[in-house]
Protein backbone atom coordinates (compact mmCIF):
# COMPACT_ATOMS: atom_id res chain seq x y z
CA UNK A 1 0.00 0.00 0.00
CA UNK A 2 2.69 2.71 0.76
CA UNK A 3 4.74 1.37 -1.75
CA UNK A 4 2.20 1.88 -4.65
CA UNK A 5 1.20 5.62 -3.07
CA UNK A 6 5.04 6.30 -3.07
CA UNK A 7 5.47 5.12 -6.73
CA UNK A 8 2.57 7.21 -7.64
CA UNK A 9 3.92 10.15 -6.08
CA UNK A 10 7.59 10.13 -7.16
CA UNK A 11 6.38 8.95 -10.68
CA UNK A 12 4.04 12.70 -10.82
CA UNK A 13 6.79 14.68 -9.06
CA UNK A 14 9.55 13.40 -11.89
CA UNK A 15 8.49 11.11 -14.46
CA UNK A 16 5.20 12.45 -16.11
CA UNK A 17 6.37 15.91 -14.61
CA UNK A 18 3.09 17.83 -15.69
CA UNK A 19 5.38 21.18 -16.99
CA UNK A 20 8.13 19.55 -18.49
CA UNK A 21 7.17 16.42 -19.51
CA UNK A 22 3.03 16.82 -20.06
CA UNK A 23 2.48 20.10 -21.47
CA UNK A 24 -0.06 20.97 -18.25
CA UNK A 25 0.04 24.52 -16.81
CA UNK A 26 2.84 25.98 -19.34
CA UNK A 27 1.42 30.04 -19.17
CA UNK A 28 2.11 30.23 -15.17
CA UNK A 29 5.01 28.16 -15.63
CA UNK A 30 6.12 30.84 -18.36
CA UNK A 31 4.80 33.82 -16.60
CA UNK A 32 5.73 33.31 -13.17
CA UNK A 33 8.67 31.99 -13.36
CA UNK A 34 10.97 35.17 -13.59
CA UNK A 35 11.43 35.67 -9.66
CA UNK A 36 12.37 33.12 -7.03
CA UNK A 37 9.87 34.21 -4.81
CA UNK A 38 6.83 34.60 -7.13
CA UNK A 39 7.76 30.81 -8.65
CA UNK A 40 7.36 29.11 -5.01
CA UNK A 41 4.45 31.42 -3.82
CA UNK A 42 2.28 30.02 -7.08
CA UNK A 43 4.14 26.90 -6.39
CA UNK A 44 2.68 26.52 -3.06
CA UNK A 45 -0.81 28.17 -4.10
CA UNK A 46 -1.33 25.35 -7.06
CA UNK A 47 -0.26 22.72 -4.35
CA UNK A 48 -2.97 23.57 -2.17
CA UNK A 49 -5.95 24.22 -4.56
CA UNK A 50 -4.85 21.00 -6.68
CA UNK A 51 -5.42 19.25 -3.33
CA UNK A 52 -8.37 21.13 -2.43
CA UNK A 53 -10.19 20.98 -5.70
CA UNK A 54 -9.48 16.90 -6.19
CA UNK A 55 -10.86 16.74 -2.20
CA UNK A 56 -13.94 17.82 -4.02
CA UNK A 57 -14.08 16.88 -7.52
CA UNK A 58 -13.46 13.12 -6.77
CA UNK A 59 -16.49 12.54 -4.24
CA UNK A 60 -18.52 14.61 -6.40
CA UNK A 61 -17.64 12.12 -9.78
CA UNK A 62 -18.04 8.85 -7.51
CA UNK A 63 -21.05 9.54 -5.82
CA UNK A 64 -23.20 11.73 -7.89
CA UNK A 65 -21.95 11.96 -11.73
CA UNK A 66 -20.90 8.17 -11.75
CA UNK A 67 -23.57 7.08 -9.85
CA UNK A 68 -26.63 8.71 -12.17
CA UNK A 69 -24.34 7.86 -15.39
CA UNK A 70 -23.97 11.85 -16.04
CA UNK A 71 -20.14 10.98 -16.21
CA UNK A 72 -20.34 13.39 -19.83
CA UNK A 73 -20.75 16.68 -17.55
CA UNK A 74 -17.78 16.10 -15.59
CA UNK A 75 -15.41 18.80 -17.49
CA UNK A 76 -18.44 21.35 -17.10
CA UNK A 77 -19.01 20.48 -13.39
CA UNK A 78 -15.42 19.86 -12.30
CA UNK A 79 -14.79 23.56 -14.11
CA UNK A 80 -17.19 25.09 -12.17
CA UNK A 81 -16.28 23.54 -8.84
CA UNK A 82 -12.94 24.31 -9.47
CA UNK A 83 -13.42 27.94 -10.38
CA UNK A 84 -16.15 28.65 -7.00
CA UNK A 85 -14.26 26.47 -4.87
CA UNK A 86 -10.98 28.87 -5.64
CA UNK A 87 -13.18 32.05 -4.99
CA UNK A 88 -14.65 30.57 -1.81
CA UNK A 89 -10.95 29.95 -0.58
CA UNK A 90 -9.92 33.45 -1.79
CA UNK A 91 -12.83 34.95 0.41
CA UNK A 92 -12.37 32.61 3.38
CA UNK A 93 -8.58 32.84 3.55
CA UNK A 94 -8.90 36.88 3.21
CA UNK A 95 -11.14 37.06 5.73
CA UNK A 96 -9.84 34.33 8.63
CA UNK A 97 -5.92 34.20 7.51
CA UNK A 98 -4.89 37.29 6.40
CA UNK A 99 -1.13 36.53 6.59
CA UNK A 100 -2.06 33.56 4.20
CA UNK A 101 -3.97 35.41 1.72
CA UNK A 102 -1.17 38.02 1.20
CA UNK A 103 1.67 35.15 0.59
CA UNK A 104 -0.78 33.35 -1.47
CA UNK A 105 -4.08 35.78 -2.40
CA UNK A 106 -2.44 37.05 -6.10
CA UNK A 107 -2.51 33.47 -7.46
CA UNK A 108 -5.32 32.30 -6.59
CA UNK A 109 -7.87 34.02 -9.10
CA UNK A 110 -5.28 32.74 -11.98
CA UNK A 111 -5.57 29.11 -11.24
CA UNK A 112 -8.95 29.18 -11.99
CA UNK A 113 -7.66 28.74 -15.64
CA UNK A 114 -4.74 26.81 -15.11
CA UNK A 115 -4.81 23.74 -16.95
CA UNK A 116 -3.03 21.99 -14.94
CA UNK A 117 -5.65 22.07 -11.75
CA UNK A 118 -8.73 20.97 -14.32
CA UNK A 119 -5.83 18.26 -15.67
CA UNK A 120 -4.94 16.99 -12.61
CA UNK A 121 -8.57 16.33 -11.43
CA UNK A 122 -9.42 14.70 -14.71
CA UNK A 123 -6.51 12.34 -14.69
CA UNK A 124 -7.84 11.41 -11.42
CA UNK A 125 -10.81 10.35 -12.97
CA UNK A 126 -9.53 8.76 -15.98
CA UNK A 127 -6.40 6.82 -14.12
CA UNK A 128 -9.80 5.18 -11.77
CA UNK A 129 -7.24 6.32 -8.48
CA UNK A 130 -8.93 5.71 -4.96
CA UNK A 131 -9.83 8.88 -2.92
CA UNK A 132 -6.33 8.40 -1.11
CA UNK A 133 -4.06 7.64 -4.59
CA UNK A 134 -5.87 10.76 -6.03
CA UNK A 135 -4.86 13.02 -3.22
CA UNK A 136 -1.21 11.34 -3.49
CA UNK A 137 -1.17 12.31 -6.85
CA UNK A 138 -2.31 15.76 -7.03
CA UNK A 139 -0.40 16.47 -4.03
CA UNK A 140 2.88 14.75 -6.45
CA UNK A 141 1.76 16.44 -9.57
CA UNK A 142 1.87 19.86 -8.01
CA UNK A 143 5.16 19.29 -6.04
CA UNK A 144 6.56 18.61 -9.60
CA UNK A 145 5.19 22.03 -10.46
CA UNK A 146 7.12 23.31 -7.93
CA UNK A 147 10.09 21.81 -8.40
CA UNK A 148 10.03 22.90 -12.30
CA UNK A 149 9.17 26.30 -11.24
CA UNK A 150 12.12 26.65 -8.85
CA UNK A 151 14.33 24.89 -10.92
CA UNK A 152 13.56 27.21 -14.07
CA UNK A 153 13.63 30.44 -11.80
CA UNK A 154 17.07 29.40 -11.36
CA UNK A 155 17.42 29.40 -15.13
CA UNK A 156 15.88 32.41 -15.72
CA UNK A 157 17.79 34.64 -13.44
CA UNK A 158 20.83 33.66 -15.46
CA UNK A 159 19.39 34.28 -18.66
CA UNK A 160 18.76 37.87 -17.74
CA UNK A 161 22.18 38.57 -18.51
CA UNK A 162 22.58 36.34 -21.57
CA UNK A 163 22.59 38.31 -25.02
CA UNK A 164 20.58 35.83 -27.40
CA UNK A 165 20.10 37.31 -31.35
CA UNK A 166 17.29 39.61 -31.73
CA UNK A 167 14.55 37.87 -32.91
CA UNK A 168 14.96 35.43 -29.59
CA UNK A 169 15.27 38.00 -27.36
CA UNK A 170 12.21 37.42 -24.68
CA UNK A 171 9.79 34.15 -25.09
CA UNK A 172 11.71 32.67 -27.71
CA UNK A 173 14.93 32.31 -25.58
CA UNK A 174 12.96 31.23 -22.28
CA UNK A 175 11.23 28.44 -24.50
CA UNK A 176 14.57 26.87 -25.87
CA UNK A 177 15.85 27.03 -22.29
CA UNK A 178 12.70 25.74 -21.37
CA UNK A 179 13.42 22.65 -23.80
CA UNK A 180 16.81 21.67 -22.00
CA UNK A 181 15.32 22.17 -18.52
CA UNK A 182 12.87 19.45 -20.05
CA UNK A 183 16.00 17.04 -21.48
CA UNK A 184 17.06 17.29 -17.91
CA UNK A 185 13.71 15.36 -16.80
CA UNK A 186 13.68 12.75 -19.37
CA UNK A 187 16.26 11.37 -17.62
CA UNK A 188 14.25 10.44 -15.06
CA UNK A 189 12.68 8.19 -17.61
CA UNK A 190 12.22 4.70 -15.93
CA UNK A 191 14.08 6.18 -12.52
CA UNK A 192 11.00 5.30 -10.14
CA UNK A 193 10.40 0.99 -11.18
CA UNK A 194 14.08 0.89 -10.78
CA UNK A 195 13.81 2.41 -7.27
CA UNK A 196 10.65 -0.09 -6.26
CA UNK A 197 11.86 -3.14 -8.14
CA UNK B 1 -12.29 47.11 -40.90
CA UNK B 2 -13.79 45.44 -43.85
CA UNK B 3 -14.95 41.16 -43.38
CA UNK B 4 -12.15 40.12 -45.06
CA UNK B 5 -9.47 41.94 -43.06
CA UNK B 6 -11.23 40.55 -39.90
CA UNK B 7 -10.84 37.35 -40.91
CA UNK B 8 -7.10 37.17 -42.74
CA UNK B 9 -6.21 39.29 -39.01
CA UNK B 10 -6.32 35.83 -37.26
CA UNK B 11 -4.36 33.65 -39.39
CA UNK B 12 -1.10 36.24 -39.98
CA UNK B 13 -1.24 39.66 -38.14
CA UNK B 14 -3.07 38.15 -34.58
CA UNK B 15 -2.17 34.94 -34.81
CA UNK B 16 -3.06 33.35 -31.29
CA UNK B 17 -0.04 30.61 -30.79
CA UNK B 18 2.71 31.96 -32.96
CA UNK B 19 1.93 36.15 -32.08
CA UNK B 20 -0.28 36.53 -29.18
CA UNK B 21 1.10 32.94 -27.83
CA UNK B 22 -1.86 31.74 -26.23
CA UNK B 23 -2.88 28.56 -26.11
CA UNK B 24 0.53 27.13 -25.63
CA UNK B 25 -0.59 23.81 -23.41
CA UNK B 26 -2.34 22.15 -26.41
CA UNK B 27 0.25 23.83 -29.08
CA UNK B 28 3.37 22.16 -27.57
CA UNK B 29 1.43 18.81 -25.92
CA UNK B 30 -0.35 17.54 -29.23
CA UNK B 31 1.79 18.38 -32.17
CA UNK B 32 3.70 15.54 -32.16
CA UNK B 33 1.72 14.02 -35.09
CA UNK B 34 -0.11 16.11 -37.76
CA UNK B 35 -3.38 14.07 -37.78
CA UNK B 36 -3.53 14.93 -33.89
CA UNK B 37 -3.02 18.91 -34.44
CA UNK B 38 -5.35 18.75 -37.49
CA UNK B 39 -7.92 17.03 -35.34
CA UNK B 40 -7.20 19.53 -32.25
CA UNK B 41 -7.04 22.56 -35.01
CA UNK B 42 -11.00 21.63 -36.19
CA UNK B 43 -12.54 20.80 -32.48
CA UNK B 44 -10.58 24.23 -30.72
CA UNK B 45 -12.09 26.30 -34.19
CA UNK B 46 -16.09 24.36 -33.93
CA UNK B 47 -16.01 25.33 -29.90
CA UNK B 48 -14.59 28.78 -30.85
CA UNK B 49 -17.11 29.29 -33.23
CA UNK B 50 -20.22 28.14 -31.51
CA UNK B 51 -19.00 29.90 -28.38
CA UNK B 52 -18.38 33.20 -29.70
CA UNK B 53 -21.53 33.17 -31.75
CA UNK B 54 -23.63 32.35 -28.29
CA UNK B 55 -21.76 34.59 -26.39
CA UNK B 56 -22.26 37.39 -29.15
CA UNK B 57 -25.56 36.69 -29.49
CA UNK B 58 -26.79 36.94 -25.30
CA UNK B 59 -24.15 39.60 -24.72
CA UNK B 60 -27.07 42.42 -23.53
CA UNK B 61 -28.47 39.50 -21.70
CA UNK B 62 -25.16 38.27 -19.55
CA UNK B 63 -24.61 40.46 -16.62
CA UNK B 64 -21.48 42.23 -16.74
CA UNK B 65 -20.27 40.88 -13.21
CA UNK B 66 -21.16 37.20 -13.94
CA UNK B 67 -19.68 37.35 -17.42
CA UNK B 68 -17.15 34.99 -16.93
CA UNK B 69 -18.46 31.98 -15.00
CA UNK B 70 -21.36 32.50 -17.84
CA UNK B 71 -18.90 32.06 -20.69
CA UNK B 72 -16.94 29.26 -18.84
CA UNK B 73 -20.09 27.40 -18.43
CA UNK B 74 -21.02 28.03 -22.24
CA UNK B 75 -17.68 27.01 -23.47
CA UNK B 76 -17.46 23.71 -21.12
CA UNK B 77 -21.24 22.83 -22.65
CA UNK B 78 -19.84 23.27 -26.62
CA UNK B 79 -16.62 21.19 -25.47
CA UNK B 80 -18.37 18.23 -24.07
CA UNK B 81 -20.52 18.32 -26.99
CA UNK B 82 -17.45 17.85 -29.51
CA UNK B 83 -16.29 15.52 -26.96
CA UNK B 84 -18.85 13.33 -27.55
CA UNK B 85 -19.33 13.93 -31.07
CA UNK B 86 -15.35 12.33 -31.35
CA UNK B 87 -16.15 9.72 -28.98
CA UNK B 88 -18.70 8.15 -31.61
CA UNK B 89 -17.92 9.57 -34.58
CA UNK B 90 -13.82 9.39 -34.33
CA UNK B 91 -12.50 7.32 -31.48
CA UNK B 92 -8.82 6.90 -32.85
CA UNK B 93 -8.48 10.83 -32.45
CA UNK B 94 -9.96 10.79 -29.23
CA UNK B 95 -7.90 8.50 -27.55
CA UNK B 96 -4.94 10.04 -29.18
CA UNK B 97 -6.11 14.00 -28.24
CA UNK B 98 -6.67 12.31 -24.89
CA UNK B 99 -6.98 15.08 -22.09
CA UNK B 100 -6.52 17.92 -24.06
CA UNK B 101 -9.57 17.50 -25.50
CA UNK B 102 -11.65 18.34 -22.40
CA UNK B 103 -8.97 20.82 -21.88
CA UNK B 104 -10.20 23.35 -24.46
CA UNK B 105 -12.24 24.65 -21.93
CA UNK B 106 -9.51 26.80 -19.96
CA UNK B 107 -7.72 27.46 -23.51
CA UNK B 108 -7.02 30.92 -23.29
CA UNK B 109 -7.83 31.55 -27.06
CA UNK B 110 -11.44 31.03 -26.39
CA UNK B 111 -12.24 32.84 -23.58
CA UNK B 112 -9.94 35.72 -24.60
CA UNK B 113 -11.92 35.74 -27.86
CA UNK B 114 -15.00 35.86 -26.04
CA UNK B 115 -13.88 38.85 -23.57
CA UNK B 116 -12.45 40.75 -26.03
CA UNK B 117 -14.43 39.95 -29.04
CA UNK B 118 -17.75 38.35 -29.17
CA UNK B 119 -19.15 40.69 -25.81
CA UNK B 120 -18.35 43.69 -27.95
CA UNK B 121 -19.71 42.81 -31.28
CA UNK B 122 -22.51 41.38 -33.04
CA UNK B 123 -23.23 37.82 -34.19
CA UNK B 124 -21.95 38.04 -37.93
CA UNK B 125 -18.67 39.60 -37.12
CA UNK B 126 -17.72 37.86 -33.90
CA UNK B 127 -18.47 34.29 -35.98
CA UNK B 128 -15.93 35.68 -38.90
CA UNK B 129 -13.29 36.73 -35.76
CA UNK B 130 -14.03 33.11 -34.74
CA UNK B 131 -13.42 31.08 -37.99
CA UNK B 132 -9.93 33.72 -38.14
CA UNK B 133 -8.45 32.63 -34.95
CA UNK B 134 -9.32 29.39 -35.36
CA UNK B 135 -7.23 28.45 -38.89
CA UNK B 136 -5.10 30.93 -37.31
CA UNK B 137 -4.30 28.12 -34.25
CA UNK B 138 -4.82 25.16 -36.66
CA UNK B 139 -2.50 26.70 -39.24
CA UNK B 140 0.28 27.25 -36.46
CA UNK B 141 -0.20 23.84 -34.85
CA UNK B 142 -0.26 22.25 -38.44
CA UNK B 143 3.14 24.17 -39.15
CA UNK B 144 4.80 23.03 -36.10
CA UNK B 145 3.32 19.46 -35.54
CA UNK B 146 4.78 19.18 -39.73
CA UNK B 147 8.52 20.02 -38.45
CA UNK B 148 8.47 17.53 -35.41
CA UNK B 149 6.87 14.89 -37.46
CA UNK B 150 9.13 14.95 -40.38
CA UNK B 151 11.96 15.32 -38.17
CA UNK B 152 10.67 13.33 -34.86
CA UNK B 153 8.92 10.13 -36.89
CA UNK B 154 10.13 10.17 -40.50
CA UNK B 155 6.86 11.17 -41.16
CA UNK B 156 4.55 13.22 -42.60
CA UNK B 157 0.52 12.61 -41.99
CA UNK B 158 1.08 8.65 -41.46
CA UNK B 159 3.17 8.40 -44.77
CA UNK B 160 6.95 7.37 -44.79
CA UNK B 161 9.60 9.84 -45.91
CA UNK B 162 12.12 7.45 -47.38
CA UNK B 163 15.44 8.24 -45.53
CA UNK B 164 14.45 10.26 -42.81
CA UNK B 165 12.23 7.56 -40.68
CA UNK B 166 15.12 4.63 -40.73
CA UNK B 167 16.84 7.50 -39.06
CA UNK B 168 13.94 9.54 -36.88
CA UNK B 169 15.52 12.26 -34.68
CA UNK B 170 13.23 11.25 -31.60
CA UNK B 171 13.69 14.03 -29.19
CA UNK B 172 11.45 15.84 -31.34
CA UNK B 173 8.70 13.82 -30.90
CA UNK B 174 9.03 14.19 -26.86
CA UNK B 175 8.82 17.06 -24.76
CA UNK B 176 12.51 18.98 -25.07
CA UNK B 177 11.60 19.16 -28.64
CA UNK B 178 8.22 21.02 -28.43
CA UNK B 179 9.48 23.78 -26.26
CA UNK B 180 12.34 24.12 -29.23
CA UNK B 181 10.57 24.09 -32.09
CA UNK B 182 7.74 26.06 -30.27
CA UNK B 183 10.67 28.97 -29.29
CA UNK B 184 12.34 28.70 -32.79
CA UNK B 185 8.99 29.68 -34.41
CA UNK B 186 8.29 32.52 -32.31
CA UNK B 187 11.85 33.50 -33.19
CA UNK B 188 11.12 33.21 -37.18
CA UNK B 189 7.85 35.04 -36.52
CA UNK B 190 9.32 37.79 -34.70
CA UNK B 191 12.21 38.46 -36.96
CA UNK B 192 9.35 38.44 -40.39
CA UNK B 193 6.91 40.47 -38.96
CA UNK B 194 9.51 42.53 -37.46
CA UNK B 195 7.24 46.04 -36.44
CA UNK B 196 5.00 44.64 -38.44
CA UNK B 197 3.10 42.08 -35.92
CA UNK B 198 0.52 43.11 -33.51
CA UNK B 199 1.50 44.73 -30.31
CA UNK B 200 1.04 42.65 -26.92
CA UNK B 201 -0.04 45.89 -25.43
CA UNK B 202 -2.35 46.87 -28.21
CA UNK B 203 -3.79 43.58 -27.27
CA UNK B 204 -4.58 44.19 -24.10
CA UNK B 205 -4.15 41.65 -21.55
CA UNK B 206 -6.81 43.18 -19.30
CA UNK B 207 -9.45 40.79 -22.04
CA UNK B 208 -7.55 37.72 -19.73
CA UNK B 209 -9.08 36.69 -16.56
CA UNK B 210 -5.81 36.05 -15.40
CA UNK B 211 -4.11 38.87 -16.16
CA UNK B 212 -3.18 39.63 -12.71
CA UNK B 213 -0.45 37.66 -12.46
CA UNK B 214 -0.21 36.24 -15.83
CA UNK B 215 3.29 37.31 -16.70
CA UNK B 216 1.74 38.25 -20.05
CA UNK B 217 1.92 41.92 -18.76
CA UNK B 218 5.37 41.60 -17.80
CA UNK B 219 6.13 40.29 -21.35
CA UNK B 220 3.96 42.86 -22.64
CA UNK B 221 6.34 45.70 -20.92
CA UNK B 222 9.47 43.71 -22.26
CA UNK B 223 8.62 44.08 -25.50
CA UNK B 224 7.63 47.69 -25.10
CA UNK B 225 10.64 48.66 -23.89
CA UNK B 226 12.78 46.47 -26.73
CA UNK B 227 10.29 48.48 -28.88
CA UNK B 228 11.51 51.52 -27.29
CA UNK B 229 14.62 51.12 -27.64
Amino acid sequence: MMKSLLIILMTSVLVNNYVLSRFLGICPFLGVSKKLNQAVGMGTAVIFVMLLSTAVTWPIHTFILAKYDLEYMKTIVFILVIASLVQLVEIILKKYIPALHAALGIYLPLITTNCAVLGVTLNNINDSYNFIESMVNSFGVGLGFLLAMVLFAGVRSRLENANPPEAFKGLPITLVSASIVALSFTGFTGVVGGLFA
Amino acid sequence: MSKLQNFLKGIIKENPVLVLVLGTCPTLAITSSVGNALGMGVAATVVLLCSNMVISALRKVIPDKVRIPCYIVLIAGFVTMVEMLMHAFAPDLYEALGIFLSLIVVNCIILGRAEMYASKNNVIDSAIDALGMGVGFTLALFIMSTIREILGSGSWLGFEIPWLSDNPIAIFRLAPGGFFVFGCLIAIVNKATHGKGVKKKDFGCEGCPSAAVCGKRASCKKTEEVEEK
